[in-house]
């Protein structure tokens, strides 16, 4: 079997390390070249691979595993299932698209260096079977993001860039401490040191200790997507990154956060993930009104969108935790539309920045007069974050309201509100810069043929997504269907054990 | 014949993407006829589904075409599918027909409008959604129409952004729209929770079987968003402000078509409303408040579309009545006889704008008979018809739907009767001040003003409109099961709710009262305003605000609105929730030094810090590992 996934994982990696030895002769401007290309093929190896997933299988495939640290059973083991294929899309999506776009003239080289290892971290953090791995990779997002949005961000990218590092890293704290407890108390109950997922899946531990690792592992997913009241690096991150980097963040590094609760939370504490969901979901319900209300008052448009985004992965969270198998995977497919229509307006607002060299809506106005055509697609991609039906954002809102609705009433009614609230923040600020006349009736360029291309992509798939979401649906539904009944399973078993141990 | 449906509901969507994409090079009128031609050959086309459909013995119409599947997942399974029935089919011939006269004549009133092709581009979404809403054969798939008609109402409301105004009245009405939405949301999932299922092919039969309260609720929920869309009570602010946009989009989308929606939703789901007499109740009384209130607030506008604006809301309020009294036919009669003569009066509205150089103001016009006589005279037929005075149109319609009241309680007909009478009283008003009395636009010091004729593409969907206004009536005679032609074909969609029963001579008498109210309307508006434009005392400031229940929605909601979101945003989240987790991270990490230390701009050693300690672990273990 072709070694896609391997690709996949080492590909961007070896690439962005070369790229740091090149000799300074090599031509700057060839760097740009070069990672598009890099990360073009990434994209044709994703594509070739999702061509080769097999629909209608719930569990990994294209699974490869090898021996690395067995003294501590940590193998270097890689898989694809439903949740995570298309996230790996999105990467192999998002990458070229952002570099592409990006605008960045300073030391292209290590630019290009770090965004490419940032594309390996991203991937592999969605590939990888064993815990260790995963922690790795996790952490290694965080370095190439800092380095890019300290250096190559707005004015106050260095402390955003700080603010990050902090709070994502005492997340990661909360992780490794949480990993490190569940291999210990695994090693206690079966004399086997192992990271293995699968393997840890069946450790048997006290409610408390399962609460406990649970609250600890969720709290690193929390901060990353990020969850109210985790959430208050993510204004400054998203708006003082450079539009590249912004893009990774708010469309593919925030699903980290809501990928880890499924395959880490739901899979290792199925019991604490039900028993304390109410908890995860009324900070998911508060966040969506939160963010809501929030991104009203807001008028730097990235500020704008990371609020619109807190709302927005309150809705993913609230999918998950609805324990519903509509639910889950209108969650899952929101994943991926979320990531595809915030990386669109990240591009959008970098083409008005790169006008207008501001982003404050009290300074905007009257462009849609001006330049119709970025007027239409940033009508199209506002409409679908709003979930427009037709549009890629509707299915899995839908899907997550009516999968909540089913299992938790009240939370999805709340829910239902951050519909009305996302047309009151978003169509008053699509008032505010693109309606009335400009006052000072400056000139300003429609969107170059470049731009254009740069978005015409994203734009197919907002449409077609929209159109056909059961192509995506098919193959992440019957993972979903194995995640959730693994889970349920599971908790059934554990509390039989219980049963047993109290009935003696 | 019926798989010709697809290809009805298709053609104004390749309209749509033929003028999106070669708009602007077809030109104009290029891009006029396109539009128009679409939507033309969609009502060419649903004659010939109607053909098929009525072909069928009336038990058999209805026809459901799955086209893919949508989505699903578990055992949630929503298709792309067509649901045809004698209510659909109804609404389908009137949307097209409707919508082709609107095209015809937008040619002629846009011709100067620089966004000439942009408008059709806009027009011809607004028809494909407008069909997928009442042909989609689940609920998605009809929220896909009613949130796409509510985005191009959005479009059109906001078509001349420049206008600050416009730009406001199109996210108001969206966002008011999405109030209601919110609730079709919730109805949606209701149901799929109980009857598992959300195609109207299972819900529809299994609805009879469902316990009242939850009959009870999903019928509220889906009258909330029907409230949103049809501008009721409380929801009707937006439909005013509306008027920014363009005439022709006032005549089709805030008149003869979308605001119709929910009426058309709650006919849809009669078969909940059967089950829940509550609801039906609720929805009668907001339907004869809203009828009132419209009513009321119309006789005091003096902005000529403001006046056909209040209308709209009154006569929906009307249907509202008749869904909630049971008279589901009588409710679409009169949707569709009211399509007839209110699309005209706002085309006739337009071609008086149009001629005045854009000027609304009633009080500025007068004695426009003599230059516009086409104009005139169809504009007399839409009101006589609106007024209810026999034989035209709303007479039969207006008067089955208070007859229904009548049956059902003698209050609700009470009120419905007193709102009837201001119907053909402000519309008399309205007449007057435009066609009648002295000249008042004739101010030497702006002679730029000569009112004209608009031109034959404008004034002969005027004259269309206007013999279907004065002969609608004929749909629905009350003489005879044989004349009752809407009421047969309809019968089978209302099965479950018997039409409310009324004598005939009951009838008779009501029919004479329902004349001579109408009479008394017109007889009072032309006493009242033959010779006189300014009457203050019959235009009080509180019907002129209409009851000041936007401005009170501004006090209560915009205002407090915006200042949380200001205070969320500049206080709240910076000071308190990110000062709190900041506190959290001193306190747990303990690492205070180090935050001083990073704060001072030390990060770059603290990421490396970082980075070496990974490496440092990874060292570690390898080590562990190989010794």
């Amino acid at each position: 079997m072709f070694p896609y996934l391997e690709i996949l994982v080492f590909l961007p990696a070896v690439a962005g390390v070369l790229v740091f030895f090149f000799p300074s002769e090599f031509p700057k401007r060839y760097y740009k070249g070069l990672g598009v290309l890099v990360s073009s093929v990434e994209f044709i190896v994703a594509a070739a691979m999702l061509v080769q997933f097999k629909t209608g299988v719930g569990g990994y495939q294209m699974i490869s595993r090898y021996h690395w640290i067995p003294e501590f059973g940590i193998t270097w083991s890689l898989g694809v299932d439903g949740i995570s294929l298309f996230l790996v899309i999105l990467s192999a999506i998002l990458f070229p698209i952002a570099i592409f776009g990006s605008k960045e003239t300073k030391d292209p080289k290590t630019f290009i260096a770090w965004m490419l290892i940032l594309e390996a971290a991203c991937v592999g953090s969605f590939l990888v079977l064993d815990l260790f791995d995963f922690f790795l990779m996790f952490e290694l997002t965080l370095i190439p993001t800092y380095f890019l949005m300290s250096n190559w961000g707005f004015a106050l990218g260095g402390r955003a860039a700080v603010k990050f590092f902090v709070y994502t890293f005492l997340g990661s704290a909360f992780l490794l401490i949480g990993i490190l407890a569940l291999v210990f108390i695994h090693d206690g109950g079966t004399g086997q040191v192992t990271f293995s997922i699968v393997a840890l899946a069946h450790t048997q531990m006290s409610s408390t200790a399962g609460r406990l690792l649970f609250l600890a592992f969720s709290i690193a997913f929390l901060i990353k997507a990020p969850v109210f009241p985790f959430h208050t690096w993510s204004p400054d991150a998203y708006s003082q990154s450079p539009i590249s980097t912004a893009i990774v963040l708010g469309g593919i590094m925030a699903k980290l956060g809501t990928y880890g609760i499924i395959r880490f939370d739901f899979q290792l504490f199925p019991q604490a993930s039900r028993s304390l969901g109410w908890l995860i979901l009324t900070l998911a319900v508060v966040g969506i009104v939160y963010g809501a209300i929030t991104a009203a008052g807001e008028s730097h448009l990235s500020r704008l969108v990371a609020y619109s985004s807190l709302s927005h992965m309150g809705f993913i969270v609230l999918g998950l935790f609805a324990f519903t198998q509509i639910g889950l995977a209108g969650a899952v497919l929101q994943m991926f539309n979320h990531g595809i229509y915030t990386a669109a307006l990240f591009l959008l607002l970098g083409m008005i920045y790169a006008r207008r060299k501001t982003l404050d809506t009290s300074k905007l106005a009257g462009i849609q007069s001006k330049a119709p055509v970025m007027a239409g697609i940033f009508t199209l991609v506002m409409l679908a974050s709003i979930g427009l039906p037709g549009l890629n954002g509707f299915v899995g809102e839908f899907m997550i309201l009516l999968g909540t609705f089913i299992s938790h009433r009240w939370w999805a009614v709340v829910g239902v509100s951050g519909v009305v609230f996302s047309a009151v923040y978003m169509l008053w600020a699509y008032q505010k810069v693109f309606h009335r006349r400009d006052p000072e009736q400056r000139s300003f360029r429609d969107l170059s043929v470049r731009e254009v291309a740069t978005l015409v992509p994203l734009v197919i798939l907002i449409v077609g997504v929209g159109i056909f979401p059961n192509l995506l649906l098919s193959r992440i539904d019957p993972s979903v269907h194995k995640v959730l009944s693994d889970a349920t399973t599971q908790s059934v078993a554990y509390h039989s054990s219980l049963g047993k141990v109290a009935g003696r | 014949m019926m798989s010709l449906l697809p290809f009805v509901v298709g053609l104004p969507l390749l309209g749509f993407l033929v003028l999106l994409f070669f708009g602007r090079r077809l030109g104009r009128p290029g891009a006029g006829i396109v539009g128009s031609a679409s939507v033309g050959l969609a009502f060419l086309g649903s004659l010939f589904v109607y053909r098929g459909l009525i072909a069928r013995p009336s038990d058999q119409r209805v026809y459901v075409e799955r086209l893919y599947s949508w989505f699903s997942a578990g055992s949630l399974h929503v298709d792309i599918s067509l649901y045809l029935d004698p209510l659909t089919m109804t609404m389908v011939l009137f949307v097209t027909g409707v919508a082709f006269l609107i095209h015809i004549y937008s040619i002629g009133y846009m011709a100067h409008d620089e966004r000439f092709h942009q408008f059709f581009v806009y027009l011809n979404l607004f028809v494909f959604s407008m069909l997928v809403l009442v042909v989609g054969g689940s609920l998605p798939l009809t929220f896909l129409g009613w949130e796409g008609v509510g985005t191009c109402s959005y479009f059109l409301i906001a078509f001349w952004f420049e206008r600050p105004s416009a730009a406001s009245a199109g996210k108001k009405a969206f966002i008011v729209n999405r109030i209601g939405d919110a609730g079709f949301l919730l109805g949606s999932f209701m149901v799929y929770k109980y009857l598992g299922s959300l195609s109207y092919s299972h819900i529809l039969p299994g609805a009879a079987g469902t316990p009242q309260e939850v009959a009870t609720w999903v019928s509220l929920l889906f009258f909330v968003a029907a409230i949103g869309k049809s501008a009721q009570i409380p929801l009707f602010v937006w439909l005013v402000d509306a008027m920014e946009g363009p005439t022709p989009v006032s005549a089709l989308i805030h008149a003869a078509t979308m605001v119709t929606a929910g009426v058309f939703l709650m006919a849809r789901l009669n078969p909940f409303l059967a089950v829940s007499h509550t609801t039906s109740m609720v929805i009668a009384i907001v339907g004869v408040a809203t009828a009132l209130l419209g009513a009321t607030a119309a006789t005091s506008q003096s902005d000529i579309k403001k006046v056909l604006a209040y209308s709209t809301v009154s006569q929906l309020g009307f249907m509202f009545l008749g869904i909630g009294t049971g008279a589901y036919v009588a409710a679409i009669f009169l949707m569709v006889t009211h399509a007839f003569y209110k699309a005209l009066l706002f085309l006739g509205a337009g071609s008086v704008i149009h001629g005045m150089n854009d000027e609304q103001n009633l009080k500025k016009m007068g004695a426009l008979r003599r230059f516009m006589p086409v104009t005139s005279v169809t504009f007399i037929v839409g009101w006589l018809s609106i007024a209810g005075v026999p034989p035209f149109s709303g007479f039969w319609s207006k008067g089955d739907v208070l007859d229904a009241a009548y049956a059902k309680s003698p209050l609700l007909w009470i009120f419905g009767i007193a709102a009837a009478l201001l119907t053909a009283y402000y519309m008399g008003r309205e007449t007057y001040l435009t066609f009648y009395g002295p000249s008042r636009w004739s101010d030497p010091a702006k002679s730029t003003v000569h009112p004209h004729e608009s031109p034959k593409v404008m004034t002969y969907p005027l004259i269309v409109l206007a013999l279907l206004a004065l002969l609608g009536g004929a749909l629905n005679l009350p003489f005879g099961s044989k004349l009752e032609f809407l009421a047969n074909w309809l019968a089978p969609v209302f099965a479950l709710a018997p039409p409310p029963h009324v004598s005939s001579s009951l009838e008779l008498i009501l029919g004479i009262v329902d004349s001579i109210v109408a009479l008394s309307g017109v007889g009072l508006a032309v006493s009242l305003w033959r010779s006189k434009w300014d009457q203050p005392s019959l235009e009080p400031t509180v019907l002129q605000k209409a009851y000041f229940v936007d401005t009170i929605y501004d006090m209560t909601v915009a205002v407090p609105g915006t200042l949380l979101a200001k205070e969320a945003n500049q206080v709240v989240d910076p000071k308190v929730i990110d000062g709190a987790v900041k506190v959290l991270v001193a306190s747990i990490s303990s690492t205070g030094k180090l935050m001083r230390r990073l704060q001072n701009g030390y990060v770059r050693s603290y990421a490396l810090a970082v980075s070496l300690g990974v490496v440092a672990l990874l060292g570690y273990m390898l080590t562990r590992a190989s010794s």
